[in-house]
């Protein structure tokens, strides 16, 4: 059994509550303990900092806090909290100015964070400490024959916290492998989705849909997984909104790998959260549940 | 003999005497212990001060010399010689730096003057000590070792042999040119490149003073300047090299094809091959990994033989000369040699590492050298710049800097790259009439002679430059007119927009590298490498062709990169440098070396392994270890660690140190 401290996100409390479920059940699967972090708050996410710098610290340093009582690595299942409690991290690292602002701030609270806390993404937790050769070993159907495209996002390897290589990711890849699936080349597999600007460019972010819809179909794929909670949540939920504008026909689900995962674990779908899908996976997966 | 000790103190100008008080330094100079005379002058190193050394040597008899001034890097061999021409032994002259490690960085004058005479005292008491040790010399071996036989290695080899000296030049090859042969062109003036370097290289095939070891490798090298051994391997050819005419039938026989590494594997090759046209030596040789007939062997079955027996049938004959010789194996060779050049060149950065560059995974992206052989008459497409398809091209796109100039992959500019890249521009629109070029560039680096005239030759003929490192090369295309096309992606950083620019080729302009053996070729010849990776001279400024190793030079990329007219320059400059040292016939060697009492010595080996330049070596007869002089460098580490004493550094005695302490801590 391994132990982690976990990092839900918002994300998989809500929008994307698929992933908290199915996430808990892998977790389950490979003899993962993840102990969610007693009273944490939200990261703060991109926008917080967008505003102010230092509150944004602020919060994120909390959950860093906290998470250091327990001694635990702290993982999360999103990329945003990765990469926001991250860069928390590595910027009371680097500026003891702001580091001695945070650390009032903590203080009022009773609170301090000393730096100790190593801020893990599942996917990274996944492909390092558990490996492919384990999971592979956990499968009990294998999904031979399925296509899928690896899509990774932009915060799982940029700016870069050292687990992948940031132009061409690869861990993604190996963990579909890992399941007997077949990872298709995907070009455009590490390019941004429009992210949050879905709701202030929707245009933009929906060329930027089109295209990874149609690269990922281009080169055969079935379905899609995404580890982040945002691309999947405009991938997925966004599709719709994709053929109408530009009269296509686009059809593709697009999965978290932990539901992935369960389903090659031949776990319940309930537990996976694959009715919570808006492109239903059903039909791509019916040989495999 | 009692010391009768000079004391020197300069001013460097008011280097020293704007912060030390020299007067107040003379002065406690004079009460040292065995101070016959303290002085100070403007500059000790100027002709007057020098004289005045020597002055005071012949007229007081001075025994001891102590001169405070600048570090024993700057001026320590001037007083030495100085003292010498008086006839006083070098090893009796010590120097006080009371520049660098005082005057320099002390402000307080107070404090300054009072470090100064410590220094002095140091020095004095220190000197007081010193005795006068016989300076060796050593006879110069005239022969060279020449490592590497691109065009840096032909150059050396050329100069040192047309002075009548006999070179060794090895080559891994199986054919001497190097890098440069396999280029079509040379920047700025578009010579031929293979036109320029054939003379040379015949010229050295034949020269009565080289002996040409191609298809060779240094294995071990010990000795040193003036005395070197080599062993050197000659690799299997399975060809007696003295029977090939070069005829090249045999190859015509040979039933296997495999790919051409000269062209980059575009071309095909047979097993048994000639590497290209003008190879020196024009000689066959077996690639023993893909022949037949030599794998089959292993397993004691004689299959083919083609290229020696013919075939029968059809009346073909094999090889008339009776050249093949399957039975060949690894010969080594030693050679002596006073001087050793190392001139083994570079490797090309490999592209595939970028990923987003697509380089072995699109269509039509390939680097400068493959771009080289393809634009190259003799090359595989015989000079034809062909897409994969065998169509036409209508544009190219020119990626400067990969693999250079970046944090990720290598830091340094690799020199030639914005040149050659310039060039492919030029090429490829004289070959294909109405191509349109991109070349993307960070900066143009256009530094040398002609250099600049031949970029505004490129920008006035219509070669279109982007200013922006490209982020990406992709085949997804977003428009209909980028379909079927390779698009770069880039921000045109001089009007500050993205840019897609669709192109039928890519050429990725490839850093230049050290060898991917490097660091083994730095243990055989005892070199040091810089944080880049190349090997390191010995200063970057003023020495630049010598290295560490007294009597080993480097020469061309190997060193750093370089383009070729600098690389002929420090391979003139290296042979110039091995030849006054064969010229002057010997050597001197550091008289201040270690030294075994024997009748101390228990032993017990401790010093053999720690000797950084192996000059230990342990008599087994007397059981005691034995320092060879001419290798010691005098760096006294055994002396340090010898349990019982019985290493003494000389001029670095127990007594010297001891004396140097007290004075430091009047």
């Amino acid at each position: 059994m391994r132990y982690y401290a976990y990092f839900p996100g918002c994300s998989a409390e809500a929008t994307a509550s698929a992933l908290g479920l199915s996430t808990q059940a892998v977790a389950k699967a490979l003899d993962i303990e993840l102990i969610e972090l007693e009273d944490w708050n939200c990261c703060g996410s991109t926008p917080y900092s967008g505003i102010d710098e230092v509150e944004a610290t602020c919060i994120a340093a909390r959950d860093l806090a906290l998470a250091e009582k327990t001694g635990l690595d702290l993982v999360s299942p999103c990329n945003n909290c990765y990469i926001t409690l991250n860069k928390a991290d590595s910027f009371l690292k680097e500026y003891p100015q702001l580091k001695e602002r945070v650390g009032e701030a903590l203080a009022a609270a009773n609170l301090k964070y000393e730096g100790g806390v190593r801020v893990r993404h599942l996917v990274e937790v996944l492909f390092n400490d558990i490996t492919p050769g384990v999971i592979a070993s956990r499968v009990k159907r294998s999904l031979d024959g399925l296509k899928v495209a690896p899509y990774y996002g932009c915060q799982l390897t940029r700016p870069g916290f050292g687990f992948d290589d940031p132009e061409f990711p690869k861990s993604l890849d190996s963990l579909i492998e890992s399941l007997g699936a077949e990872a298709v080349p995907f070009a455009l597999k590490a390019r941004c989705c429009g992210g949050a600007f879905i709701i202030s460019e929707e245009d933009m972010a929906l060329e930027l849909i089109r295209k990874l819809l149609d690269n990922a179909l281009e080169n055969g794929a079935q379905c899609m997984i995404t580890p982040c909670p945002l691309c999947q949540t405009n991938l997925d939920v966004y599709q719709g909104k994709v053929n109408s504008k530009f009269k296509t026909k686009f059809n593709l689900p697009i999965l978290f790998p932990s539901q992935l995962m369960g389903v090659a674990f031949g776990l319940a779908p309930r537990s996976l959260g694959l009715g919570k899908n808006a492109v239903s996976p059903n039909k791509v997966l019916a040989s495999y549940l | 003999m009692e010391p009768k000790i000079g004391v020197y103190i300069c001013h460097c100008g008011s280097n020293i005497a704007g912060t030390v008080d020299v007067e107040q330094v003379t002065e406690f100079a004079k009460g040292l212990n065995g101070v016959a005379i303290a002085s100070n002058y403007k500059y000790m190193c100027s002709d007057p001060g020098q004289l005045m050394i020597k002055e005071d040597i012949e007229r007081l008899g001075l025994n001891r010399v102590v001169v405070a001034s600048c570090s024993p890097q700057m001026h320590e061999l001037t007083f030495r010689r100085v003292c010498e021409d008086a006839g006083l032994n070098r090893y009796l002259f010590q120097m006080a730096n009371i520049r660098e490690h005082c005057s320099w960085i002390t402000e307080d004058p107070r404090k300054a003057t009072e470090k100064a005479k410590a220094l002095v005292s140091a020095a004095v008491r220190r000197v007081f000590y010193q005795e006068p040790l016989e300076i060796k010399e050593v006879p110069v071996n005239s022969n060279t070792l020449i490592v590497g036989g691109g065009i840096a290695g032909i150059q050396a080899a050329l100069e040192i042999a047309d002075s009548a000296h006999k070179v060794y030049l090895v080559e891994r090859e199986p054919s001497i040119g190097g890098h440069m042969i396999q280029l079509d062109k040379t920047f700025p003036t578009l010579d031929c490149s293979a036109c320029i370097l054939t003379p040379k290289m015949a010229v050295a095939g034949s020269h009565p003073y080289i002996e040409l070891m191609s298809y060779s490798e240094v294995e071990e090298v010990s000795g040193y300047v003036g005395n070197f051994k080599v062993k050197i391997r000659k690799k299997a050819r399975y060809i007696d090299e003295e029977k090939c005419t070069g005829c090249g039938a045999c190859r015509e026989l040979c039933p296997i094809s495999v790919s051409n590494e000269f062209d980059l594997g575009m071309g095909k090759r047979k097993a048994i091959y000639i590497p290209f046209a003008q190879a020196v030596p024009n000689k066959a040789v077996i690639d023993s990994q893909n022949c037949t007939h030599l794998q089959k062997l292993k397993e004691g079955k004689d299959v083919c033989r083609l290229c020696q027996k013919g075939i029968e049938k059809k009346g073909v004959l094999g090889c008339e000369a009776g050249a093949i010789d399957f039975g060949q194996v690894d010969k080594f060779v030693e050679v002596e040699v006073g001087n050793v050049i190392v001139a083994t060149g570079y490797d090309t950065f490999d592209p595939s590492l970028i990923y987003q560059y697509g380089y072995g995974r699109l269509d039509n992206v390939i680097t400068g050298l493959e771009f080289e052989r393809m634009i190259n008459a003799s090359g595989p497409t015989e000079g034809k710049v062909l897409l994969k398809d065998g169509s036409e091209l209508k544009s190219v796109g020119i990626i400067h800097c990969v693999g250079s100039r970046d944090m990720k992959y290598h830091e340094y500019c690799s020199r030639v790259c914005c040149m050659y890249s310039m060039k492919f521009g030029q090429l490829v629109r004289e070959h294909v009439p109405g191509v349109e070029v991109y070349e993307f560039y960070i900066d143009i680096r256009s530094f040398g002679k002609g250099f600049e005239e031949f970029y505004n030759r490129m920008l006035q003929e219509g070669t279109i430059f982007i200013r922006g490192r490209p982020g990406e090369v992709t085949n997804v295309a977003e428009t209909p007119e980028e379909k079927g096309k390779l698009i770069v992606q880039c921000e045109d950083t001089l009007i500050g927009r993205q840019r897609r620019i669709p192109v039928d080729m890519v050429i990725l302009s490839t850093a230049l590298e050290p060898r991917s053996d490097a660091e083994q070729v730095a243990r055989v010849f005892s070199l040091s490498r810089s944080p880049d990776g190349f090997f390191l001279e010995r200063h970057p400024k003023l020495d630049p062709v010598a290295t560490m190793t007294d009597g080993v030079f480097v020469v061309g990329c190997c060193q750093g990169p370089k383009d070729i007219p600098d690389t002929v320059a420090q391979a003139s400059a290296a042979a110039a440098r091995a030849l006054a040292i064969i010229s002057k016939g010997k050597m001197e060697i550091e008289a201040a070396t270690a030294m075994i009492d024997e009748e101390v010595c228990s032993g017990c080996k401790t010093c053999n392994s720690l000797c950084p330049y192996s000059a230990i070596s342990f008599d087994e007869e007397k059981k005691v270890s034995q320092i060879n002089e001419a290798l010691c460098k005098g760096c006294g580490v055994c002396a340090a660690a010898c349990p019982s004493g019985a290493i003494t550094s000389k001029h670095f005695t127990t007594q010297q140190i001891m004396a140097e302490i007290e004075g430091i801590l009047i």
